[in-house]
């Protein structure tokens, strides 16, 4: 088990290997000197105040949220807070939020909505924090509204994945009318380690998850899943904090001006056809089984001629079943 | 009642076990017809076993009402996704194993003769893993629902979202959530079930947002799976972390119900949670039986005998809302 912990995240052998590549940015979308919210606030914003508190339990350090000003624009900001060191970063729970952290968040973006500004969103976290005050407090309500909440917010939403992009506890403030992300900025639905546990049954396999998961940041521009990547400076984003801050701003800015120009109904419309239609599927013939009496002749000639019926190993009627096989019952 | 096995018996892997089954909780051996018969909860320690979608269906709805809506939906392989078998070949194995095309099934149907719109999911198929399919059903069983105002029932049973299909998979949150915030919107009521194992982003979506959230009994329902909490966070996790009634205490459940009365509960509910109707300005209606309403027992009247003024036969639940817009016009005048 030690083992198998010191090995989690070992190199992919082979060079050339795609492994390597995707790796790597994992690493650096992890990097311990990559600028985080604040840092990059820091430097793209000509004033930045603040805000604490969900106003229900407390204030999450792993979430920071506030006011700032960029180019003149007056924003709303909401993003995960990874440390610099240990030190901070056992005072900021290692960026990974707990419910009251989505709750500031929320209460953050509707101070933004009811006085018109936009928000932008810096996304960089592993993973909401899993412990059982997380889970008490109601951690997946909290990412649930958080997320319903930014569907139908009322003012323009740009999203930034920096760093990465961790399942639910990212998604919960990365819904947007615009969603960027840095060069190596990553983005899943499981964190690469715990999904090769799943599926390759060692941790150790962790680049091979990333890999199959195409969680790099041009996988999801390709996917769809993201608008635009943002160059990052030589190494990487921790190499050149000023410049990626500069590249950063400058990318936010145009959209920012591009989506005020919108009317707000027609983006409130377009926000959510987009998140209706993500998710590709297709649809063959209905089992004989399952089809409705009233269907017309016309209908069901079209099915018995539909190619995808034959090659999509449609199930056969007969084999429906009382229940799963006991062997579910120990998960 | 209980089948009490002779003691000189082993009594492991001396039964088929599609005639056996042996109860996780107290270790009886049930036999399996006689499970079946009490909605396979063990008639021992209540212990409530996991349900097909189609035994699911058959308990909750009237029989013989169920109508499939999108039985033809399946995954396809938006990312090319191979781990030690090809994405493909693992839905194809589980539709052969399951006779299901992915991890829910929707329509409509009625319970005590109202009619709702249901999504119910299955965990034989691939672990009730949510992929574009679950999400697209869940999505179009509230957009039936607020088409034709009438009650959305969703039934969970995932292990979250579907790791296979990647980041495709968790915009199903977004997906399933945009359609559930219409419908919040539009004051069409939705009831959530979350049975044994609701976890993950199944969890953090629609099953977490019902206007009314119902589990059964000892049901796994948490975000985080047990063993990543345990992993990451080195802490011993409090007793029944992550049941039921763990998430009753903590105010995120509104009733932990029994199987046997999961029915009767859920016709309980709707009773008092009507489609509002959607222009007038009052939600709140009783059952017609407890009190005459002038407007709406004439304006029923009228639609028997003048057949061609009234709302177009046929087309579900029009008797009703017709009736409620007049006894809501009745109120307000």
């Amino acid at each position: 088990m030690v083992d198998r912990l010191l090995h989690r995240g070992r190199e992919a052998a082979a060079p050339g290997d795609p492994r390597d590549e995707v790796w790597r940015r994992v690493k650096l979308a992890r990097h311990l000197g990559r600028p985080r919210t604040l840092e990059l606030l820091g430097e793209m914003a000509d004033e930045v105040v603040e805000l604490h508190g969900d106003r229900g339990f407390g204030d999450d350090p792993a979430i920071v949220a506030g006011l700032a000003r960029i180019d003149g624009r007056r924003i709303a900001f909401v993003g995960q807070q990874k440390g610099a060191d240990t030190e901070e970063n056992v005072r900021r729970n290692f960026g990974m939020p707990h419910p009251e952290g989505y709750r500031k968040a929320m209460r953050v973006m509707e101070l933004a909505e009811r006085f018109g500004l936009p928000v932008v969103t810096f996304v960089d976290v592993p993973g909401a924090h899993p412990g059982p005050e997380s889970e008490e407090r109601g951690i997946a309500e909290a990412i649930a509204r958080s997320i319903g909440l930014m569907i139908r917010l009322r003012t323009p939403v740009v999203a930034v994945i920096t760093g990465e992009g961790g399942s639910g506890g990212a998604l919960a403030i990365a819904v947007g009318d615009v969603v960027l992300a840095l060069e190596n900025a990553v983005y899943s639905v499981i964190s690469p380690e715990g999904c090769a546990s799943i599926l390759w049954r060692t941790a150790d396999e962790a680049p091979a998850a990333a890999l199959a998961m195409r969680m790099s940041a041009s996988d999801q521009l390709a996917l769809g899943v993201i608008d635009g990547v943002v160059a990052e400076p030589g190494e990487g984003a921790h190499a050149d904090v000023r410049e990626t801050a500069r590249r950063l701003k400058s990318a936010i800015v145009t959209r920012l001006d591009q989506l005020a120009a919108v009317p707000l109904d027609e983006l409130l419309e377009a926000r959510y056809r987009r998140y209706r239609a993500i998710g590709p599927y297709t649809e063959v013939a209905a089992p004989a089984v399952a089809q409705p009496p009233s269907r017309g002749l016309t209908d069901r000639l079209r099915d018995l001629l539909d190619p995808g019926r034959w090659a999509a190993g449609v199930p056969l009627p007969g084999s429906s079943r009382r229940d799963e096989p006991p062997a579910h019952e120990d998960v | 009642m209980p089948i009490k096995l002779p003691s000189f018996r082993p009594r492991r892997d001396d039964y088929p076990p599609d005639l056996w089954t042996k109860c996780p909780s107290c270790g009886e051996m049930l036999f399996n017809k006689q499970l079946d018969k009490s909605d396979r909860v063990c008639p021992t320690c209540d212990h409530h076993f996991r349900l097909s979608a189609a035994a699911r269906l058959e308990l909750l709805l009237d029989p013989g009402t169920f109508e499939e809506r999108d039985a033809g939906l399946q995954s396809v392989d938006p990312l090319g996704f191979v781990d030690q078998k090809p994405y493909p070949d693992r839905v194809a194995a589980a539709q052969v194993a399951t006779g299901l095309r992915d991890a829910a099934v929707r329509g409509i149907g009625a319970i005590e003769g109202r009619p709702v719109s249901i999504c119910v999911m299955d965990f034989g198929f691939m672990g009730g893993s949510m992929g574009a399919v679950v999400g697209e059903k869940v999505a179009r069983a509230a957009e039936d629902a607020i088409a034709a105002r009438i009650p959305l029932i969703v039934v969970s049973a995932s292990g979250g979202a579907r790791m296979q299909e990647g980041t495709m998979a968790l915009m199903q949150l977004a997906k399933t959530i945009a359609v559930l915030e219409r419908r919040r919107a539009a004051r069409v009521p939705y009831l959530s079930l979350m049975t044994d194992p609701t976890t993950g982003g199944v969890f953090a979506s629609y099953a977490v947002l019902g206007d009314v959230n119902l589990a059964e009994p000892r049901a796994l329902i948490g975000f985080a799976g047990a063993r990543v909490s345990a992993g990451t966070i080195a802490q011993e996790l409090p007793p029944g972390f992550q049941r039921s009634e763990f998430l009753f205490d903590h105010g995120f459940i509104d009733r932990v119900v029994h199987r046997r009365d999961l029915r009767t509960e859920l016709v309980q509910l709707l009773r008092y949670l009507r489609p509002a109707d959607g222009s007038s300005g009052d939600g709140v209606e009783g059952d017609t039986r407890w009190g005459f309403r002038p407007m709406g027992f004439l304006s029923q009247l009228a639609d028997r005998v003048v057949p061609e003024i009234g709302p177009p036969p046929g087309s579900s639940g029009s008797e009703r809302s017709s009736e409620e817009r007049a006894s809501g016009e009745a109120k307000r005048g």
